[in-house]
């Protein structure tokens, strides 16, 4: 013991938040892919000029929009509309159960190992491959589109339901069940209450993306505007093309306004009439019994 | 009359070699109000926890004597082990209450053991269920607050139902896990209040899981004292002096 007032030696700390090597490797490793990429697909700038040539043209031919064959519209875009609505109702009934039984804190591993597989099979695949392959099992038309935006639904729907049954709060769970309820009123009084906000938003997103996809379908035959669509294409109909596109356009628009209807119908309390007064959410205040 | 509930060498461990709880043997009678004190991860918690099945005792054995004749909680299982739950209410800690669920939907959860899933599900709970609900919210002081949503209570008013809906059970027992531990003292003897008098008005004993030893002795018709898993200390209030503080919670430089 010699002073011991005495400072101890800076000790050498390690700059904070430095790239580590790994990372610069590897953002450099990131760099090089992209260049030998754009370079294996001739992505160059004059390509990129010439297309815009082309890109001129295709547009001009577009306007003005043809609306005169709206009959073939109309029909195109109910066919999808039903298509969506379809898919969704069916993909949501079937997704439930098979979200429910996927959670890990609720079921044994038994039945969420099946549940999950099935889940991820459903989400594994883009929807278009998947109506190519109903196409070929169920033949041309709306079912293989119904089919395959179910199949879409339920990989999505049924993902984040388990994800957030996973996320809920034990403790209300339990407490249910200390009163002696059976496993079935468990779910229903303190599984669901809480989930049932989340599970809202997932069926309106749901509902949404099935709106664009069953657009789409169709480009492979499986029912809806998009084989409209297609063909107007391929008959160089780029007015007509316009004309389905901003239809589309529309629908979506639409379809996206009732979700958000749906979700502040369900998960702000709102009822219809305070939602077209425009009020702000808020918490309707206590009914005093009478 | 015999005993409400009957514990015979009730042990308990998580994990193999180190019980939590190592042989409890207890008898509650009448309707005794019964404090268990004791340090915390003494095994207070899990006690409580192993007479209604939310924990799996590992050996020993729990005779519950209700009305209905008499059962082993350790021995039963599915639908037995939820009738024998029917009867034994639970006060928790933080409530545990349904947030998104109104008050009444809170309380009628009591009464869920004695419906099928479907009535469950449309809500359809017995008219003498919802009335004796209502009762029972006047009662714990929020007649007004039936539709108000569980999660837009305070702490003590969260209790408060927390207690109705164990009532709502017409248990046989009830159990309470630390019901004071989240409030603050003037809220907390108002709920040992309730709890106290409740449980004398229906004829039941209550088991409370306290920290509060002034708040204990100042309810309890009985203490339990508890240290390392076993019990130290059983009788009343007033026995309870300094040297057995001692030997439950260890050290002295805490007693005044």
């Amino acid at each position: 013991m010699t002073t011991a007032t005495s400072t101890p030696a800076p000790r050498a700390h390690p700059k904070p938040f430095s790239m580590s090597l790994k990372a610069k490797c590897g953002v450099l490793l990131g760099v090089l892919y992209v260049i030998y990429a754009s370079a294996q697909l001739d992505v160059t700038l004059a390509r990129f000029v010439a297309g815009l040539g082309h890109a001129a043209t295709f547009l001009n031919r577009m306007f003005p929009p043809n609306f005169e064959r709206y009959n073939l519209l109309i029909k195109g875009l109910s066919e999808s509309l039903e298509i969506a609505v379809l898919a969704s109702t069916l993909g949501i009934f079937l997704a439930l159960p098979l979200g429910l039984l996927g959670a890990r804190n609720l079921m044994p591993g038994w039945a969420s190992w099946p549940a999950r597989t099935i889940v991820a099979f459903c989400r594994a695949l883009h929807p278009v491959i998947v109506a190519i392959l109903f196409v070929k099992a169920v033949g041309f038309g709306a079912l293989a589109g119904i089919l395959a935006l179910t199949v879409a639904s339920i990989g999505f729907i049924g993902k984040l339901f388990t994800e957030s049954i996973e996320e809920i709060s034990l403790k209300q769970v339990e407490a249910v069940r200390a009163t002696g309820a059976s496993f079935a009123n468990v779910i229903i009084f303190s599984v669901l209450p809480q989930v049932f906000p989340r599970f809202i938003g997932f069926c309106t997103y749901q509902f949404d993306s099935n709106l664009r996809n069953s657009t789409m379908v169709g480009i492979v035959g499986a029912g809806g505007i998009g084989g409209t669509l297609f063909s107007a294409f391929q008959r160089f109909d780029y007015d007509y093309v316009c004309a389905i596109l901003i239809s589309i356009i529309t629908l979506i628009m639409i379809g996206e306004l009732l979700a958000n209807v749906i979700r502040r119908v369900f998960l702000d309390n709102l009822t219809i009439a305070e939602l077209f007064k425009g009020k702000p959410t808020y918490l309707p205040p206590p009914k005093v019994r009478p | 009359m015999s005993a409400a509930l009957s514990i015979k060498g009730l042990v308990k461990s998580y994990r193999a070699g180190h019980p939590v709880l190592k042989g409890i043997d207890l008898e509650i009678s009448g309707q005794e109000v019964t404090a268990i004190i004791g340090p915390s991860g003494t095994g207070k918690s899990t006690l409580l926890r192993c007479i209604n099945r939310l924990v799996e005792p590992s050996a020993g054995q729990i005779t519950l004597n209700t009305a209905q004749g008499s059962v082993d909680l350790t021995r039963v299982r599915g639908a037995a082990l939820r009738h024998a739950r029917r009867h034994i209410g639970m006060v928790f800690q933080e409530y545990n209450l349904v947030e998104r669920l109104t008050v009444m939907e809170n309380l009628l959860t009591g009464r869920l053991g004695y419906l099928p899933a479907w009535k469950a599900w449309f809500r359809s709970f017995k008219a003498e269920d919802i009335e004796q609900a209502y009762q029972y919210l006047d009662t714990v002081g929020l007649g007004d607050f039936a539709s108000q949503r569980a999660d837009a209570l305070s702490g003590g008013q969260r209790q408060r139902v927390g207690i109705a809906r164990a009532l709502m059970q017409a248990p046989a027992i009830l159990l309470a896990d630390e019901p004071t531990s989240s409030l603050d003292p003037k809220t907390s003897v108002e709920i040992m209040e309730l709890l106290t008098a409740q449980a004398k008005a229906q004829q039941i004993p209550v088991m409370i899981n306290m920290h509060d030893v002034e708040l204990a002795k100042r309810y309890a018709t009985r203490l339990i004292g508890m240290s390392g898993g076993e019990v130290v200390y059983d009788g009343p209030a007033a026995g309870l002096d300094h040297g057995m503080l001692k030997r439950i919670y260890g050290g002295e430089s805490w007693i005044v």
